[in-house]
């Protein structure tokens, strides 16, 4: 005890500005100092510039009139909307060329990067020489070279009428043309039977592996869900008629009626995402493959797993811990390039929201409802693939 | 002595020959291309592909080509169902400087060659010590002063005016040059124990990787006046140039992170140990280490930046790209946009595949050491 009450009294005292902790504290005040001082300086001209320009702020431009047609919309939009709906349009064009964009992405990527490590010569070729075209060149240029190649180069529906695939699908200057069911009850009540079976196949899972567990057997769960998946819905369209009415784009002067279309800019944004995050993509999938130490396929061969097995049960769990957490950020890069939109003249969020600012001079408003925006979204992704990573990370003691 | 020497030499055992079709071009085939029936029909389908696609593109870009016409029409005329490089003869000065006075060109061509001379020199790894603070100084006096001109009877030439390659050029290497030191003190700033400081460049860093470039740059052309006093205004390349600073400042400090976070602990403990305070220790002990290791992945997103200023198009500024859009517009050459295009993606594709090589083979020389 005596030690002890020597040993602190003896501590030399620290001068308050040798104290870290005391430092620590005024270099923080400093710098939030100036940062804030900044801010304040920065808000004060800008209220000022706004003043003088006569530039009212708030959200009140929302619900006035947009006064201008967006040509691309799945949801019920007109130049009389209001600029809140425009901007609702935009974000719905978004998330639709960004989720189209994601899953295409992830299917060519995985492919090209499988194919990269095939033991065929040609194909593993074939594949880097894609991954490297396509990552070398800007994202901008791809997007500007297939919008015009398509606008442009592509011929006029007159000239494709007896060309298309299967005589309904047609590939022209003004679009892509698809054939598209027509009304009829019987596909949503599919679409329902389609969710039960997803509902039935996940309870059998469960119960399949508890037995499992319990006393070893096996159930054909896979081959339970495929049939599950397609069976119930086809049920269903027989319970509901068996409708086969499908509305195909046919030529009428000089244009096709019928069926959908796809528009130029739509899917010029598509196929460029597409074909450039994928080559990304595939570099991951490819490095991920890679990373699994080859005596782990090696030890699952030798207890008997068949190479399906091999591939899910030993593999693939294994790549997906080095593959997801790249992966996210090429999900997250989809989303945000999608903006390029602009350049090309796709009314996604970004245009949408420019159109807004040129017409009403609401910048700060604007550009804060695009950061929002895509934060929001960013946030979402980031959140459900950490959730993801975490699910399928490795479990250690 | 003679005994073994004798006796060690080898006795004529001739190996016999690989069996035939397992060695040379034929087995190289059987391995590569011919591994069974399914791998022999995989070949043999892609080969047909190929072959098919190929042949379009050279027919379009070769046989049929045409390089000596006056005018689009003229191409159209003497070579249909060919590309029309013509186009790109008559033009590439635009695409290459952009609006810069055309008498005046050699001048953003110097300029370029002290840009890339500048870069180059920079790979080197004999020059990474304070020569390259040299080289820097003398490549960009050289370059800025080619390009600003009004000194030496230059005429002085304004950034409106300037275009092309060295916008694309100059955009890269400075943006990143600037977002270096920005990177590192956020990535320092993140990895530090002080509350609000920490927040800050969390908020910093997580807002700018959570929205796209062009919000940026749409903010920088839009919203940048309006945040300086009345009648103090910047210059729109300047602007355009503080937005892929602070764009890329945040990635590089991602990128700087994993490099502080791959030094094991003990470094800083003995740094503490020996008495350095925050900033010996940061300079002398954690930093060196923690850049070397990030040398690689930051030439990647060298790569990345550079084909990203493409997007200062959409905020209408010359790089290189918006060049070549701007030579597409022209009436006379209507219709040939496919041409311009690819020679661009050509240029972008020389550029961007050299540094990916070069970052490749950086890994391997700076992991010498430590794999084996």
């Amino acid at each position: 005890m005596a030690l002890m009450t020597a040993a602190t009294a003896t501590a030399p005292r620290v001068p308050p500005w040798n104290d870290p902790v005391l430092r620590g504290w005024a270099f923080q005040v400093l710098v939030v100092g100036l940062f804030g001082l900044l801010v304040l300086f920065l808000v004060q001209n800008t209220l000022d510039n706004l003043e003088r320009q006569k530039i009212a702020s708030g959200f009140d431009f929302m619900d006035k009139e947009a006064g201008f047609e967006i040509g691309d919309t799945i949801i019920e939009y007109s130049a009389a909307s209001s600029y809140g709906r425009a901007i609702l349009v935009g974000i719905v064009n978004t998330l639709r060329v960004a989720v189209l964009g994601i899953v295409l992405a992830t299917i060519l990527g995985a492919l090209v990067g499988i194919g990269r490590l095939s033991s065929n010569w040609l194909l593993a070729k074939i594949c880097e020489v894609y991954v490297e075209a396509f990552r070398n060149v800007p994202l901008l240029l791809w997007l500007l070279l297939i919008a015009k190649f398509i606008r442009e180069s592509l011929p006029g529906p007159r000239a494709v009428a007896d060309k298309g695939l299967f005589d309904a699908i047609f590939l022209t200057n003004r679009g892509l043309y698809v054939p598209v069911p027509l009304d009829h009850p019987a596909w949503a009540w599919m679409g329902l039977a389609a969710l039960v079976a997803i509902g039935i196949g996940w309870a059998v899972r469960r119960w399949a592996r508890a037995r499992q567990d319990a006393t070893g057997q096996q159930f054909p769960v896979f081959l339970t869900f495929a049939g599950l998946i397609v069976g119930l819905p086809f049920v269903v369209w027989l319970l509901g008629g068996a409708p086969v009415g499908l509305s195909v784009p046919k030529l009428a002067g000089f244009n096709f009626a019928g069926g959908s279309v796809l528009q130029p800019e739509f899917v010029a944004l598509l196929v460029g995402l597409t074909l450039y995050t994928s080559a990304f993509v595939a570099e991951i999938v490819r490095s991920g493959i890679l990373a699994v130490h080859r005596g782990q396929t090696e030890a699952a061969m030798a207890i008997g797993l068949s190479r399906g097995q091999v591939m899910r049960l030993v593999l693939l769990p294994q790549a997906l811990r080095v593959i997801v957490p790249p992966m996210t950020s090429q999900y997250l890069n989809i989303t945000k390039n999608s903006s390029l939109a602009i350049a090309i003249g796709y009314p996604d969020l970004v245009a949408s929201i420019n159109v807004t600012i040129n017409q009403t001079g609401q910048a700060i408003e604007g550009i804060l409802i695009i950061m929002v925006a895509y934060l929001s979204v960013s946030l979402s992704i980031s959140l459900f693939m950490n959730w993801y990573n975490k699910r399928i990370a490795l479990v250690e003691r | 002595m003679t005994d073994i020497a004798s006796g060690a030499a080898p006795a004529t055992r001739t190996s016999r020959p690989p069996p035939r079709g397992e060695a040379g071009a034929i087995g190289w085939l059987r391995k590569n291309l011919f591994g069974g029936v399914g791998d022999g029909l995989t070949t043999i389908v892609l080969l047909a592909l190929l072959v098919w696609g190929l042949w379009g593109f050279v027919e379009w870009a070769v046989v049929n080509a045409n390089f000596s016409a006056k005018s689009g029409p003229e191409c159209t005329a003497n070579s249909p169902g060919g590309a029309c490089w013509a186009f790109v003869r008559d033009k590439y000065r635009l695409i290459f400087f952009g609006t810069f006075p055309f008498e005046q060109h050699w001048r953003p061509l110097f300029a370029c060659i002290a840009l890339f001379a500048m870069l180059i020199a920079s790979c080197d790894r004999r020059f990474w010590n304070w020569r390259l603070a040299v080289i820097w100084l003398a490549g960009s006096g050289v370059a800025l002063t080619l390009m600003f001109g009004g000194v030496f009877g230059l005429s002085f030439v304004e950034t409106s005016s300037w275009g092309g390659l060295p916008v694309t050029l100059i955009l890269a290497t400075y943006g990143l040059a600037f977002a270096f030191p920005l990177g590192i003190l956020a990535a320092l700033g993140r990895r530090s124990k002080l509350p609000l400081i920490k927040s800050l460049c969390v908020g910093y860093i997580e807002l700018i990787r959570g929205v796209p470039l062009i919000s940026l740059l749409i903010m920088a052309s839009v919203m940048l006046p309006l945040f300086l006093p009345s009648g103090f205004t910047i210059d729109k390349f300047l602007r355009a140039l503080v937005a892929v600073v602070l764009f890329a400042g945040a990635y590089i400090a991602e990128i700087v992170r994993g490099g502080l976070q791959a030094i094991p602990k003990g470094q800083y403990e003995a740094a503490d140990a020996l008495g350095l305070g925050y900033a010996r220790k940061t300079f002398f002990i954690v930093l060196p280490q923690a850049l070397q290791v990030v040398i690689p992945p930051l030439v990647n997103t060298f790569v990345g930046f550079f084909k990203d200023t493409s997007l200062v198009l959409i905020i209408g500024i010359f790089d290189l790209l918006n060049a070549g859009e701007q030579a597409i517009v022209d009436r006379n050459w209507s219709g040939f946009a496919n041409e311009i295009h690819v020679f661009l993606a050509m240029v972008y594709f020389v550029m961007c595949f050299a540094m990916s090589r070069y970052s490749k083979y950086l890994e391997r020389e700076l992991n010498k050491g430590v794999r084996r």
